[in-house]
């Protein structure tokens, strides 16, 4: 279940924290997404959006963790002797 | 596409995979809550990639499943009536409900309208002051506050041609439901990660603590998905019951407090049927006291649509429930197929039957029954 | 295919069969087969029809004539990339290429709802003339109607098209090969994207336009490079797997395709994405599959090239002994999985 697609927050507009929308990029189609549940978000910034409402902001630090914890894995595995399937 | 992309990458994916296979020592079988997830699954293939030893059950993620025929039927009525305009989300118009599905109802001149987003459906209300709209809210907690909003604003607004029909659904309840089953075989869990985007996670605690069993916050992406079985299976293997969060880059533990907070604002908790499975107490959401006048059913009489009798044994909810897979229904593929389906998880695009179907395997010998 | 009573009664409660014709019925899957089957082609079944392929090709004389007919009712009327009447040209323009046919003549017949304005009928006229003149046709003859006020979606065309064969090849399902090279003529996905972007409820802001365009000028180019050309597909409803499907099924052979070759824009995949929908299953107005022989698979993606129509021709796969009618797809992971035509239209989707 729910489908909730990363865009980039492209520009903003509304003042009411409720009705604040923003035209979000998804590989460049563009979409109006309902910003109410994220007050704190800027152009530029990555979200997640369902059904018409950005819920999360994409934290771009974590994003990086599983190649990190990829490259550790890597590095322990090499020395196991462990073969893949 | 940033955010994507990356977590599509075949060359990672397989390291994962060897991880993951250099990992495993025992049988485990784990269960994958989103019904998104079993898709992402068996659209690349990842069940045919993993060890033998781990196994994938498909759980009740998928909330057109397990919307009760009632519910369903219920939808129908009101889409057939001359002066209601019906909106629902995509996943629902192929749903069969006892007779007829929305499509149906739709071909017979019934003013059914799919929407992207609840705020379509107040668009419809706004524009068309002489009509009933009746928004078909359904979904799991992901979806809810969405649905909330537009609920919200529609008083805000004194919309008074604006009403939602609600089957709304919750995860942790399910979870305990499938855990207490004397015949669960679950040993972990991948959480659903959108779910959690809203929630967070400090529901899982007690829930992972209580059964012993490993649940990991999961995404959608094929990387995601190894990372999840990968964190299981290791849990699993160094005797472990913890939850565990691989979604980072999208889930908090505390989860989106704006999201929430117009989630409790509009709905309460209620007792809710899943179709195939029965009531599970606690396990639903319905519009609070204040906002009641907005509820279809009480604006609506409904009543020529009683409850229902759910079969007695139903092998959708079998498969929901991870018991049964969807090829081992006699129906499968013969009798039962998208063109023509028994059931809503035959239906619904991301229901197992269905994912099951469309991605189904080469191999096996169920292609002889087409 | 009849649902007898003959499921357990612990199911929940069978749809029966459809007595009533459902706009899924049109959506090039799997029940608009069902339903030309059990209606058209029980009752119209002939050698000629029964070939299954997008032209007709008869033969008058020493002459091979190909005829083909086709329904435009698309909504919107106009489109980012094209309106319904450029769609009506290029489709039937498409179709006689797809037999390798050098397109002669379109008829075009008229199904007005009382109502449109006639400036917007002019607009769809005008854009049908300038698809001709850019095509090589002409629009020699055709017919008018006017139904009733909410009898119509603004206007109904149905072109029929005429054109000559003037080559050897017989280009058909029935002649393509085990071993066969799948070539794939560029991008997919743009024209129902396009059309999405454009209904209500569902709007985006990017220029994602339609891909409609004619196709005869790489393929007369291919047909004469002296390539074998067993089979051509244009793509259209139902998408890229519709199309393999139906030739699968035609020929029954077995395919095999690999799903990284194949591209996808990305504002395209943006949108696909966030309406849950399958770029392989979303329609084309301008793209086509060739069928020829393995070694000649370079030769047709170097002729494709030359035409910026087929710009981005690629291989994307191969006609295989095993498993005939199904298609089976690699996914970017090496797993394969059956792609399986579409039962209805794809909706959007928020699970």
């Amino acid at each position: 279940m729910c489908l909730a697609v990363p865009g980039k927050i492209v520009s903003m507009s509304g003042d009411d924290p409720w009705a604040r929308t923003a035209k979000v990029s998804f590989g460049g189609a563009i979409k109006d997404v309902s910003l109410a549940f994220l007050p704190d978000v800027n152009v530029d910034d990555y979200v997640i959006v369902h059904a018409g409402f950005a819920l999360s902001q994409i934290d771009e630090k974590e994003a990086l963790l599983i190649f990190e914890d990829l490259s550790k894995l890597a590095a322990g595995l090499d020395g196991d002797g462990e073969s893949p399937a | 596409m940033k955010f994507i992309d990356e977590y599509r990458d075949p060359v990672a994916a397989q390291r994962w995979l060897a991880a993951i296979h250099g990992l495993v020592t025992r049988p485990w079988t784990l269960m994958e809550v989103c019904g998104g997830q079993t898709h992402a699954i068996l659209k690349y293939g990842i069940d045919e990639l993993l060890p033998r030893e781990v196994t994938l059950l498909h759980g009740p993620g998928c909330p057109v499943c397990v919307t009760p025929l009632e519910k369903i039927d219920r939808a129908l009525a009101l889409a057939s009536r001359p002066n209601v305009i019906f909106c629902s989300f995509g996943d629902m118009l192929r749903v069969p409900g006892t007779d007829r599905d929305l499509l149906a109802v739709k071909a017979a001149g019934g003013d059914v309208r799919i929407v992207y987003s609840p705020l379509d459906a107040l668009k419809v209300a706004l524009e068309n002051p002489d009509k009933q709209v009746v928004f078909f809210a359904v979904g799991f907690e992901t979806t809810a506050p969405g649905n909330a909003m537009a609920v919200y604003q529609a008083r805000r607004a004194g919309l008074e041609n604006f009403s939602v029909l609600v089957s709304h659904v919750l995860v942790p309840p399910a979870l305990e439901a499938i855990l207490g089953s004397p015949s669960c075989r679950v040993q972990g869990f991948l959480a659903a990660g959108h779910v959690c985007a809203v929630m967070g996670y400090t529901e899982y605690l007690p829930i992972a603590a209580r059964y012993k069993v490993p649940i990991v916050v999961t995404g959608f992406e094929p990387l995601d998905l190894l990372q999840g079985i990968y964190l299981s299976v290791k849990q699993l293997e160094e005797g472990r019951a913890e939850v565990e969060n691989q979604y980072s880059r999208v889930v908090t533990k505390q989860g989106n407090r704006q999201a929430q907070s117009i989630v409790t604002e509009v709905f309460c908790i209620v007792d809710r049927a899943w179709r195939g499975i029965g009531v599970i107490p606690g396990s639903g959401l319905g519009l609070r006291d204040a906002y009641a006048g907005f509820d279809a059913e009480r604006r609506f009489d409904l009543s020529e649509v009683g409850p229902r009798p759910e079969p007695a044994e139903c092998i959708a909810g079998l498969v929901l429930q991870g018991l049964k897979k969807p090829h081992e229904c006699d129906a499968f593929g013969r009798r039962c197929t998208p063109e023509h389906p028994l059931g809503a998880t035959m239906v619904s695009s991301e229901g197992a039957c269905a994912a099951y179907y469309r991605h189904r395997r080469v191999a096996a010998g169920q292609e002889g029954a087409r | 295919m009849s649902q007898a009573k003959d499921f357990a009664p612990s199911c929940p409660a069978p749809i029966a069969q459809y007595p009533q014709v459902l706009l899924a019925h049109g959506g090039g899957g799997r029940l608009m087969h069902q339903l030309i089957e059990r209606v058209f082609l029980s009752a119209f079944s002939n050698p000629l029809l029964d070939t299954g392929h997008d032209a007709a090709v008869l033969e008058v004389g020493a002459a091979r004539i190909a005829f083909t007919t086709d329904s435009y009712v698309v909504r919107p009327l106009f489109f980012p990339g094209g309106t319904i009447g450029t769609l009506a040209v290029n489709g039937t323009v498409n179709d006689l290429a797809m037999a390798g046919a050098r397109p002669l003549a379109l008829s075009a017949g008229f199904i007005i709802e009382e109502g449109l304005a006639v400036e917007t009928l002019q607009r769809v006229v005008a854009s049908m003339q300038a698809a001709a003149v850019e095509a090589g046709v002409a629009i020699v003859t055709g017919d008018t109607k006017v139904v009733d006020r909410g009898k119509g979606d603004g206007v109904f065309i149905n072109t029929a098209g005429v054109g000559v064969v003037e080559h050897g090849l017989r280009i058909a399902p029935a002649s393509v090969r085990a071993g066969d090279a799948v070539i794939l003529s560029g991008d997919i996905g743009r024209h129902g994207m396009a059309i999405m972007a454009v209904r209500e409820g569902l709007q985006f802001e990017s220029a994602i336009e339609s891909d409609c365009a004619p196709l005869s000028a790489p393929v007369l180019d291919l047909v004469s490079s002296g390539v074998d050309v067993h089979c051509l597909r244009d793509i259209t409803r139902g998408g890229l797997a519709s199309a393999l499907n139906e030739i699968a099924g035609s020929a029954k052979v077995g395919m095999t395709i690999d799903e990284r070759p194949v591209p996808v824009r990305e504002d395209v995949r943006g949108a696909c994405e966030i309406l849950g929908f399958d770029p392989m299953y979303v329609a084309n107005e301008g793209r086509f599959i060739v069928f020829a022989p393995e070694h000649q698979a370079d030769r047709v993606v170097e002729v494709l090239r030359r035409h910026p129509v087929s710009g981005d021709a690629c291989v994307i796969g191969r006609l295989t002994l095993e498993r005939p009618g199904l298609v089976v797809v690699r996914s970017i992971l090496g797993a394969t999985r059956v792609l399986d035509m579409l039962s209805g239209e794809q909706l959007p989707r928020i699970c």
